[in-house]
């Protein structure tokens, strides 16, 4: 069992083993998760810093409580309405976490590689929690960890991502984990919310819903991101609904123990049907939250791991 | 008057093609003499003799869209370390772009900057100026004004004229005066936002990105209008295959056009931005391998007329920042000869192609009398080791801003002396 990172920056830098590794070691955490007494004292003593430039509840109540699950002791910074505002950069935060001595430190921002550009000045671990359009690397494992619990494997299966992959950082981290578990991965949506270059990504590309979801073994969904588009990419979210939005008759297409997977939040009736979401028998939704949890903290166990087998750095 | 020879030299020569030995006789401030006779035996009495050890000694560049930060930002390039940057470049003639702040759009600004350029460069500065008043485009300049000022050329430098009767008004009143226009093609509402070109590498990245195609559909605009207007036009940098057609059709027709590209869109790609580098942030961003393959074509054909450095100097706040925020640009005066000797290097260009892109076509295009090595041209001259190999220390270099992307580069060429009619301006140590 190894793990050879000292960030969690994106999916594309970890190696198959890793990514097994790291959900083995969720799998027990899910367990400890349904205990009664969830309390771990695996991080006691370790400082987690929770610093979101762009808001979140979900993600971020996800990382809290994975970090007080395993004792650490967590602080939430909302960046949103702090220096920021007041025009300082991206460095100066750095230099003032430095200071503050954090062990690890989980970052969302609304601009891609501003994560990694942060993680290149402090001295701690780093967690991206999702960069512009870039990656979001805990939400692909979480999803891995829902499929592999779902389908006892995570290779050879059909998966279908769906919807508005351009703008979305969920899809580019799945696109990268699937591809490296060995999958068949078909992205289906309108042309004018595909990524350009698409065609050397090694997936197949349909515009057309009944034809993407033939057969497939898993049915991702990905939440129409209203707040990243600037100017018309699709018609109306009515039409949008219609032809690309999962129901029951398209759903039928796939195959009939098809999972439906969506990393929230939903908007129902625009990208899902209310009722798919909610039918226990194929929606996957809630373990997908409940898998996060679990995810993270074996992240956050990883990563304190090799910091602790690092000497003590003092701040320069 | 002292007469300078210079011995022993391997003479490139981009009017006729060709690198020969050979010996220079420079009289006055200008060249009087080219000798076949490398020891220049004839012409050696009364003169004072440098044996040149067989480097090559090339007519100085001329380097075409240079921002310094005179009016505006000071604290990112002076004229002074602007001007000690090119001597060390090779760079004799820098001809300014007027993107400064304020925009250098009135004969009050262009002269202010012709005086202070003149007090503390040691290289010759040439200034152009807006097309559009604060480059905003909505009314054009007194652009008769500020030609008699002495502005070698207009242009908005990376604000695109979105409005076309604005633009055609300037263009045919530039016509009317004979003036030179220099637009940046380029259609601004496909590229807004973008920080790199669309494709699998910007995807992957995250990054907003432009497709490629904009820069023929801002090249296609322009070519109607120089049609339609007949003036002058250069385009300051064609980076991408799909825009050459359009410019060699043009040319074809007998239209006054030229163009130019960069020299970090001959030297670099789009992955070579990697993790967010933001010293590679240029504009227009870096093309793919197969869009810089085809612009080195386009120089060794002719196609492309001038190489330039688009020398954009920034601080480290402004290019600290995440990718997206960070500033564009890339400093090239004096890094852009060792960096154009790569394509030297691997076979793709040779000398004289070269300096007719850097020195011979700028000069030209500009109506200047340098850029040659014959009788009578002005003795603004190169001479390098083109084989000499080194690591590039950014802060070893002479501009204020150091924020090239070839930092820690292995590069191979290096200046020996840099003369500005016939003086001394760069010696290296």
């Amino acid at each position: 069992m190894r793990f050879d990172q000292r960030h969690l920056l994106g999916i594309e830098p970890l190696r198959a083993d890793e990514i097994t590794t790291l959900l083995d070691l969720a799998d027990q955490y899910v367990t400890l998760s349904r205990r009664r007494e969830k309390h771990s004292s695996l991080l006691s003593g370790l400082t987690q810093i929770n610093m979101f430039f762009e808001n979140s509840t979900r993600t971020q109540s996800s990382f809290e409580l994975a970090g007080k699950r395993l004792g650490a002791d967590v602080m939430n910074m909302s960046m949103q309405a702090s220096s920021i505002k007041k025009g300082e950069t991206l460095i100066d935060t750095a230099l003032t976490l430095n200071a503050m001595h954090p062990d690890l430190l989980v970052v969302r921002h609304p601009q891609s590689g501003a994560v990694d550009l942060l993680a290149q000045k402090v001295h701690c671990a780093v967690i991206n929690a999702g960069d512009g359009r870039h990656e979001h690397p805990t939400q692909a494992l979480l999803d891995a960890l829902t499929i592999r619990r779902a389908k006892g494997r995570l290779h050879r299966l059909n998966i279908a991502i769906c919807g508005d992959i351009a703008h979305s950082r969920v899809a580019r981290s799945n696109l990268l984990l699937l591809h490296k578990m060995e999958n068949r991965i078909r992205l289906v949506g309108p042309a004018t919310l595909m990524p350009a270059g698409i065609d050397a990504f090694g997936v197949e590309v349909y515009d057309n819903m009944e034809e993407g979801l033939r057969d497939v073994d898993v049915v991702m969904m990905l939440r129409l991101q209203k707040e990243r588009m600037d100017g018309g990419f699709i018609p109306s979210e009515r039409e949008y609904y219609h032809r690309w939005g999962l129901d029951a008759e398209k759903l039928a297409h796939a195959k009939p123990d098809a999972i439906v997977m969506h990393p929230g939040p939903m908007n129902r009736g625009v990208e899902i049907d209310g009722t798919i979401a909610d039918d226990i028998n194929r929606s996957v939704i809630q373990e997908q939250v409940e898998m996060g949890v679990a995810v993270r903290m074996a992240a956050m166990d990883l990563l304190a791991r090799n910091l602790r087998a690092r000497p003590t750095e003092l701040s320069a | 008057m002292t007469r300078t020879l210079l011995t022993h030299a391997r003479l490139i020569d981009p009017e006729a093609g060709t690198v020969a030995p050979g010996a220079l006789l420079l009289e006055g401030g200008v060249i009087r003499a080219v000798l076949a006779d490398p020891a220049g035996t004839e012409a050696r009495d009364g003169a004072e003799v440098t044996d040149c050890r067989n480097a090559f000694l090339a007519p100085g560049i001329v380097d075409l869209g240079v921002k310094v930060g005179e009016p505006g930002e000071r604290h990112k390039e002076s004229f002074k370390t602007a001007g000690l940057a090119a001597a060390a470049g090779g760079v004799t003639t820098i001809v300014t772009r007027p993107d400064t702040s304020p925009a250098i759009d009135t004969p009050e600004v262009l002269e202010f900057i012709r005086r202070r350029a003149n007090e503390v460069a040691p290289v010759r500065v040439l200034p152009m100026a807006a097309l559009t008043k604060g480059r905003e485009g909505r009314e054009m300049t007194e652009l008769g004004f500020l030609l008699d000022a002495g502005a070698v050329g207009f242009t908005d430098c990376d604000h695109v004229v979105t409005d076309t009767k604005v633009l055609s008004r300037a263009l045919t009143y530039a016509r009317s005066l004979g003036a030179l226009v220099m637009c940046h093609p380029q259609d601004p509402g496909l590229s807004a936002g973008a920080s790199a070109s669309s494709g699998k590498f910007a995807s992957l990245r995250g990054l907003p990105a432009v497709s490629p195609m904009a820069e023929r559909m801002g090249l296609d605009r322009d070519l109607a209008l120089v049609e339609m207007t007949g003036v002058r036009y250069h385009a300051d940098q064609i980076t991408t295959s799909r825009a050459l057609p359009a410019l060699e059709r043009a040319k074809r027709n007998g239209f006054d056009v030229t163009a130019g590209t960069s020299m970090h869109h001959l030297t670099l790609n789009e992955m070579d931005v990697a993790d967010y580098r933001t010293f590679f942030k240029v504009k227009p961003p870096l093309r793919s391998e197969d869009d810089r393959q085809a612009v080195i074509e386009a120089v060794r054909s002719g196609l492309i007329d001038v190489i330039g450095s688009f020398h954009t100097p920034q601080d480290e706040e402004s290019k600290r920042l995440p990718f997206e925020a960070a500033a564009a640009g890339a400093v090239g005066l004096e890094t852009m000869l060792p960096v154009l000797l790569r394509l030297y290097h691997s076979g793709e260009l040779d000398l004289p192609t070269l300096f007719r892109a850097l020195s011979l076509n700028p000069a030209k295009r500009l109506g200047l009398p340098c850029g040659r090595l014959a009788a009578g041209a002005p003795a603004d001259l190169v001479l390098f080791d083109a084989d000499k190999p080194f690591i590039l220390d950014r802060f070893k270099l002479q501009s204020k801003s150091k924020n090239t992307p070839f930092d820690g580069a292995r590069l191979q060429g290096k200046v020996l002396q840099t003369l500005v009619a016939g003086r001394s301006v760069y010696r290296s140590a």
